[in-house]
């Protein structure tokens, strides 16, 4: 079967073979950007046109069924529409700041894409401090919605922003600690080491009890930091109209928009390989014969059916929970959530240094 | 400098929530002064819907301007009607038949359940939950459908007249409303699957825009939002019109207060209403569906009033009459203006996300506010 390595060692070896070693690998550059904005507005697409008929399923209608064959092509329509839009600047608004925050937020979720492994073989950059990196960078997206808060000088988008920047640092807490549980395991912060650890079975299932904490630890914080609902107070439209976004409109906005979802995509994706084993295919201990019909299916298709599984849970919670107030979101976190993040952590280590994992 | 801004010299931000607010449900305008995400004073501004409907009423007989009324609160644009109807039967001294009677008090049950619907959707979707919204609208609409067939609207049904209703129910009504009632006794334990059993809807819901009974007398509360603080209101129980009397129904008091208390009023109330319309579809009387009275109505000179509980409260209809076609003089007392007003007063002190759970929970319709 083909790999993703074999593809680039191929593309790197006719480029050094007929140009010298910058030009080569500053076209490599140039072409690993454009696989990733490709994927990019792919993904966009996708999740969209996904969110919109999960959302229609859980309430009883049909969703887009206009545009293409059965509504697939609504999201290109809307995001043609979105492109032709003119895009306002306020004229209250501090110019650059204000332009230069949706760009931020996508060069964000751009970022992140690149740690992350869709296959076997198939990993951008496999950089030793994987998942440190990850909650580096996306510790960085608070910082464009506050810009986009603060510049468009609208006291709905400030007050939106000073909630999301109060939500995504408390939440980033939980979520870097519940991560954590998984790397002291694994004693490594490299992606590939974390798949590979999970050979014989996935974390959720042989780190016992304080894995499914973690676990669904993870997911709430991740749900809150992504802004999405029931923690969507950044954006709570019958509160903020639209938060920190109110004043955005065309592509500004469509930015703002398809990072979220794109930054949907990489925490569950990022879920999914800390817990449920990335491309890794479901093994059973010594089972041989049923761990050989699992090799059989492609790890691209093992990564993605648990990285939309997770997404379907999270849009499940958007459209069936009501969003929690200010001050219940912060207790959540910080009475709740974090406590149990740490002990569990500290459990967690015990685990490891005792052996008591599978 | 800070005035400009919109910023109090002890430096709280004013926010204009509406005139075009997707929580406002209409074009209700609120100032509301804010310490960070705290409420400091909320003060609603009317006026944008105004259509001094009560003028026009003045202008128009005395059979015409009941379908005026059906865009006060259009929600129970029914019981709007009934009340202007009664109020001129009652000037008229004209014996509504049996058949008419129930008629009446079938379809105004029927537009409190739809009524009621809207609002738990509206509320859900005020404080984050979209689903709900769906699922209350798939009910309306059956309510509508039954409504389209007998009354030929569905939202300003216009099918009252002095005397009775326009005309006789649609033969499918019964087996229709029958059918609607089997399927919807289901639909509020789905209800609280879905919303009410919800932990974070109840600590959204509870001790938030807390009205204590004091407040709700003085202030003139009434109906779901007043029951909901335990203040005994409900017209068809103190004051019974048509054959409320002779129905066997509970008047839903709870004792809390809060949103919560409120919002269990109008759930348990849609469950009353389902027991006043079993008692009534099965036997419609037979006869008149309206009584003969003259072709141009006038009233004695006099001063008549009649209240009815629509599905926001007690709505008044004043008529004074100098003795010709139409009347000198039309006041109504509509339930949502007296319910906005406790707004300030339980708004205090919560946080912005409470504010849309208490403008839910109080059922505010705008064009009944403003007239």
């Amino acid at each position: 079967m083909w790999s993703f390595n074999g593809i680039a060692t191929a593309i790197d070896a006719w480029l050094t073979q007929r140009f010298n070693q910058g030009l080569s690998l500053a076209t490599e550059m140039v072409l690993a950007g454009v696989a990733v904005i490709t994927l990019f507005a792919v993904l966009g697409l996708v999740l969209v046109l996904m969110e919109r008929k999960v959302s229609a399923w859980m309430q009883i209608r049909l969703g887009p069924n206009r545009v293409g064959p059965k509504g697939m092509l609504q999201s290109l329509a809307d995001t043609l529409k979105l492109l032709v839009k003119e895009g306002l600047t306020p004229n209250s608004a501090d110019k650059l700041l204000f332009n230069f925050a949706p760009f931020l937020a996508i060069i964000v979720a751009m970022l992140l894409m690149a740690p992350i492994a869709f296959a076997k073989d198939f990993q951008l950059w496999d950089l030793n401090i994987g998942v440190l990196y990850i909650s580096a960078v996306s510790s960085i997206m608070v910082i464009s919605i506050l810009i986009a808060g603060w510049s468009s000088n609208n006291k709905y988008s400030l007050m939106g922003a000073m909630r999301s920047g109060a939500q995504i640092v408390s939440y980033e807490l939980s979520a870097g600690l519940s991560v954590l549980s998984v790397v002291v395991l694994v004693g490594s912060l490299q992606v590939s080491d974390i798949i590979k650890s999970q050979a014989d079975g996935w974390w959720i299932f042989k780190g016992h009890l304080p894995m499914v904490v973690s676990f669904i630890t993870f997911i709430i914080a991740v749900t809150a930091e992504t802004n999405r609902a029931p923690f969507d107070l950044a954006e709570a439209e019958s509160e903020l109209t639209a938060g920190f976004h109110t004043e955005y409109s065309g592509m500004k906005f469509a930015l703002f928009f398809l990072a979220e979802y794109v930054n949907v995509f990489i925490v569950c994706a990022v879920g999914a390989t800390l817990f449920l084993g990335g491309w890794m295919p479901f093994h059973i201990g010594q089972w041989q014969g049923f761990n050989h019909v699992m090799d059989y299916i492609p790890s691209s298709l093992w990564f993605f059916s648990k990285t939309f599984l997770l997404i379907f849970v999270i849009m499940w919670f958007r459209w069936t929970f009501p969003r929690l107030r200010i001050d219940q979101l912060l207790n959540l976190e910080w009475k709740y959530l974090l406590p149990i993040s740490m002990v569990n952590l500290l459990v967690t280590t015990a685990m490891a240094i005792l052996g008591w994992h599978f | 400098m800070f005035e400009e801004q919109g910023i109090t010299p002890e430096g709280d931000l004013i926010v204009n929530v509406g005139p075009q607010h997707p929580a406002t449900h209409g074009v209700l305008h609120l100032v509301i002064t804010l310490s960070g995400e705290t409420i400091k004073k909320v003060e609603p501004h009317l006026g944008y819907i105004h259509r001094s409907i009560e003028k026009m009423c003045e202008s128009l007989t005395y059979r015409q301007f009941i379908y005026v009324t059906s865009r006060m609160d259009y929600l129970s644009a029914h019981i709007n009607n009934h009340a202007c109807a009664l109020c001129v039967e009652k000037g008229l001294q004209v014996e509504v038949p049996p058949r008419a009677q129930v008629i009446r008090v079938l379809l105004d049950e029927l537009t409190r359940i739809a009524s009621h619907e809207l609002w738990w959707g509206a509320m859900a979707m005020d404080i984050g939950a979209f689903t709900p919204f769906f699922h209350a609208f798939r009910e309306r609409e059956t309510i509508n459908d039954i409504m389209e067939e007998t009354c030929g609207a569905r939202l300003t049904m216009n099918y009252m007249v002095p005397g009775g209703v326009m005309q006789d129910l649609h033969p499918n009504f019964q087996a229709r409303v029958k059918s609607f009632i089997q399927q919807y006794k289901h639909k509020i334990s789905e209800y609280a699957e879905l919303l009410t059993g919800n932990i974070i809807f109840k600590n959204r819901m509870k001790n938030v825009g807390v009205l204590s009974v004091e407040d709700a007398i003085s202030y003139g509360c009434t109906g779901p939002t007043a029951r909901g603080s335990g203040v005994s209101c409900d017209i068809r129980k103190l004051y019974p019109y048509e054959v409320y009397g002779k129905l066997d129904f509970e008047e839903i008091l709870e004792t809390g207060g809060d949103s919560l208390a409120r919002y269990m009023v109008r759930i348990r109330e849609m469950q009353q209403s389902i027991r006043v319309i079993e008692q009534l579809v099965d036997d419609i009387p037979e006869g008149d569906f309206q009584a003969k009275t003259k072709a141009v109505l006038k009233l004695p000179k006099g001063e008549f009033y009649q209240r009815v509980e629509t599905a926001r409260g007690e709505l008044g209809v004043y008529i004074v009459s100098e003795g010709g076609t139409t009347p000198y003089r039309i006041k109504f007392r509509s339930p949502g203006f007296s319910n906005l007003s406790v707004l300030d007063k339980i708004a205090r002190g919560g946080k912005l996300g409470d504010l849309v759970a208490m403008m839910g929970t109080l059922d505010l319709v705008i064009p009944d506010i403003d007239r």
